[in-house]
């Protein structure tokens, strides 16, 4: 998966016909920094057309440039709706171009900050490390090291809904703990193409790990379930899929909760790896669940993956985040997601839009039906 | 410039990056990339008129864009100037169910309008066209586009029931019912001014609203292929099947691959109904039709898996995006040519001796308009984007093409500007002098999509 994708092969066979613009049903704009931007630049065909202009030497690099490649969200719209049998390469293809950016110290500003922040202190802010010695429960060869990944443990919205989930895992008596000296998976480093960053930080990881003999990881993010799913070779659990089996199981005895609920799918869950079936079940079983028109593969990316919840390419009165919140708005009461980075740019926009419409991690609410 | 194009878009709506440049430059066909000075994003039909009010003042072109999915270029700027990319225009203002109409405005694609009919207007429909669904279905109609109901009710310029239209000097005038009444139903019974407007490539206006006829939407679709081995005989299938008023849309399509389709002729025959009773009626009588080619064992109707049907009546069809795909290379382009369906045969002749003297891979794809009244036969021609002899060899087949398609009668459709010359040539001198004179009059500055239609 590492293995750097060879897109001088790829890059001329992209016809620009857009259908990677769109959900299945055409209804919408559905690549997040096309839908904000607007120009032809901003979508898969017109990255495509890029790199390979910039290949052949037809434009040079600019850090419009590198905006431009740095504004997609990696959120594999344009994989699941390309027509073309190089499909599942799209993205594979803008992370090895991305890669060879930086090789050649190609980088925007933002992106070199988060690329130095995460070097220096195993987070993208730059904040002190120790981020998860308030939880006070170290892992000493428990079943679950349990991994916040940088979001849920920084960002305060985040960790609320981490504290949402070790409490349910309390109640239902998992043998987790964590790292308390937890440093970034890197996830967001080898999407963005920082190859050597992140074989650092995994190194670092496997180190760790090893030394302290974890054996099975839980995680609240899909990002980094994505890099230890299908970089490190671990054996992860997201906690959208232990929740469900402990609802399930009778291991944790759920009444209702109150209001209509939507789910938003995290890219990295569901697009990246497939996680669709566990939330909805779970929110099916405690509440009257509704879905969004866009949703499992044709769901609107909230537009915070591939750094852009630290870059804000695509913040702005037209981001995604804000219009998906107001698609949530128009179909239920209570947004759910089980992501941090969604958690975190949806409530933002909830904010920024005067929405009133709730927006909980799926642990949040599982808690509350819980207590119900 | 720039400045005062901020001002009228705001800054995140204009660019005059060379990335934006670059991309504006060209479409997926073949004709060579013309750089814009800038790129525009207007939202709104008053942001038209002042940049078409700014380009006069600096007496710089203006190139309205649509999908930017003609394949002949007709979005290149030909003489540079400011693109204007009308995507951002993309509401739906109203649909009349009841007279069968929408207003929308100029950005709304043919994917999101269909979307919209689907889940809000399940019983009525557009004529869809076979261009991916990110095409608009004002750009389409303008340059005389086809599609699934044309067999029907013709063009889809003939599906316009008006429009607004700023025009080259910056004023904003509205055509058919529009102009008089509140109700966007019919260009008739005024004189038709849309004709302006219709064919000219924006040489005389940027229109920014359109009113389309929608039609109304079955619950039955099926679809049935005859096969025909001997290319005489396929003009007077497709008279017998249009003779029958049963089918909705009659293609035709020849390929050399996969290796079963080739030598072989495929006429599509797609039939609607409310009732599986009336779907079956409908075949039976279309079979009835070709039933003598059938007992001479001169043609007969395929075997489709359910996997083939679901392909074929796909709206659009994704597949034929695919065809760009056949040298691994990311282009294609097509002489649409417009001809009368008795042409068939010598038009494939023709189209087989082009390919076979060039050794060119090739498709061809004809779509039935009218009853039978015309087609547009597509002579499609894939080639590597990579491989700058490749595509050189697909735009002397399209040369080539343009100019057979005209000495056989017919007319090359959305030509490209040096197509657009040969159709030029071969025109009546009164006709072009009108051509002259309304480009003249309505644009006395030269500022609408110069290079277009330039009789000289």
């Amino acid at each position: 998966m590492l293995e750097k994708v060879n897109y001088a092969e790829i890059v001329h066979r992209c016809f620009r016909c857009g259908y990677c613009k769109f959900p299945s049903d055409y209804s919408e704009i559905n690549c997040p920094s096309y839908a904000k931007y607007r120009f032809e630049t901003y979508f898969s065909g017109g990255r495509m057309w890029l790199i390979r202009a910039w290949m052949n030497n037809e434009i040079e690099w600019s850090e419009h440039l590198g905006e431009i490649m740095y504004s997609c969200s990696t959120c594999r719209n344009c994989v699941e709706h390309c027509v073309f049998k190089f499909n599942e390469q799209l993205v594979d293809v803008f992370i090895a171009a991305r890669s060879d950016m930086v090789e050649r110290g190609l980088v925007p500003k933002k992106v070199g900050e988060f690329f130095n922040n995460l070097a220096k202190f195993g987070n993208p802010w730059g904040y002190a490390a120790k981020r998860l010695e308030w939880v006070g429960r170290d892992y000493a060869n428990n079943e679950f090291l349990l991994h916040a990944g940088c979001v849920a443990a920084y960002d305060d919205r985040a960790k609320k809904s981490l504290k949402a989930l070790l409490e349910l895992l309390d109640v239902a008596g998992v043998d987790y703990g964590v790292f308390s000296d937890e440093i970034c998976e890197g996830n967001e480093a080898v999407i963005m193409g920082e190859f050597g960053l992140f074989e650092q930080l995994m190194e670092q990881n496997r180190k760790r790990f090893e030394e302290r003999g974890v054996k099975k990881v839980l995680t609240p993010d899909p990002h980094a379930f994505n890099a230890f799913r299908n970089y490190y070779g671990l054996d992860v659990v997201h906690h959208t899929q232990l929740l469900w089996n402990l609802v399930n199981d009778g291991e944790l005895k759920v009444g209702k909760v109150e209001g209509k609920l939507t789910y938003h799918d995290p890219c990295f869950l569901g697009r990246w790896n497939g996680v669709y079936k566990e939330p909805r079940k779970l929110l099916s079983r405690i509440g009257s669940f509704y879905e969004m028109p866009r949703n499992r593969k044709d769901s609107f990316c909230c537009g915070g993956g591939s750094g852009n919840f630290y870059t804000d390419y695509l913040g702005g009165k037209d981001s995604p985040a804000r219009m998906r919140v107001k698609e949530a708005a128009e179909t239920a009461e209570i947004l759910v997601t089980s992501c941090p980075v969604c958690l975190m740019m949806l409530d933002n926009a909830v904010s920024d839009e005067g929405l009133e419409l709730d927006v909980r991690d799926i642990s949040e609410v599982v808690l509350e039906a819980l207590k119900s | 410039m720039y400045e005062e194009l901020k001002a009228i878009v705001g800054e995140e709506f204009v660019s005059k990056e060379p990335e934006e440049l670059y991309i504006y430059s060209s479409d997926p066909g073949t004709m060579p990339p013309v750089k814009p000075d800038y790129v525009v994003m207007p939202k709104t039909t008053e942001e038209v008129q002042k940049i078409v009010l700014l380009a006069n003042k600096h007496k710089v072109p203006v190139v309205p864009m649509g999908g930017a999915l003609s394949l002949s270029g007709l979005v290149r700027p030909l003489r540079g100037g400011i693109v204007v990319d009308m995507k951002r225009m993309d509401r739906i203002i109203e649909v009349n169910e009841k007279a069968r109409y929408a207003v929308i405005e100029a950005g709304v694609s043919e994917g999101r309008l269909k979307a919209y009919l689907d889940k809000k207007y399940p019983s009525l429909r557009i004529s869809t066209p076979d261009a991916p669904p990110i095409a608009t279905v004002t750009a389409n109609a303008l340059i005389h586009g086809s599609g699934r109901l044309s067999q029907i009710y013709g063009f889809h310029s003939e599906m316009i029931t008006g429009m607004e239209v700023v025009l080259p000097t910056g004023e904003i005038c509205r055509v058919g019912s529009c102009s008089v009444s509140p109700y966007w139903f019919s260009r008739s019974p005024l004189p038709d001014l849309a004709g302006l407007f219709i064919g000219w490539f924006g040489r005389t206006g940027i229109v920014t609203k359109l009113g389309i006829k929608l039609f109304p939407k079955h619950r039955y679709r099926d679809v049935m292929i005859f096969v025909t081995e001997n290319p005489s005989y396929v003009s007077d299938v497709i008279w017998r099947v249009a003779h029958t008023e049963m089918a909705e849309d009659i293609t035709v399509w020849a390929q050399p691959r996969p290796e079963w389709a080739e030598g072989f002729q495929h006429t599509t025959i797609y039939v609607t109904a409310d009732s599986e009773e009336e779907l079956e009626f409908k075949k039976k009588i279309i079979r009835n039709a070709l039933m003598d080619y059938i007992k001479q064992k001169e043609g007969g109707f395929l075997y489709l898996t359910p996997g083939m049907k679901a392909m074929f009546l796909q709206e659009p069809m994704s597949q034929l995006v695919r065809f760009a795909d056949v040298r691994r290379g990311g282009g294609f382009e097509y002489v649409g040519a417009i001809l009368p369906v008795d042409l068939f045969d010598v038009a494939y002749q023709k189209g087989l001796e082009i390919v076979e003297r060039l050794g060119i891979d090739w498709a061809f794809s004809i779509r039935i308009i009218g009853r039978s009244h015309c087609m547009m036969f597509a002579y499609a021609y894939p080639f590597n984007r990579a491989d700058e002899e490749d595509v050189e060899r697909a735009r002397k087949a399209l040369h080539e093409t343009n100019k057979a398609v005209l000495e056989m009668g017919g007319i090359p459709w959305k030509a490209e500007a040096p197509a657009q010359q040969l159709i030029l040539e071969s025109m009546d001198e009164g006709a072009k002098r009108l051509i002259k004179s309304v480009i003249e009059m309505l644009d006395p500055n030269g500022v609408m999509n110069p290079g277009n239609w330039e009789v000289k």
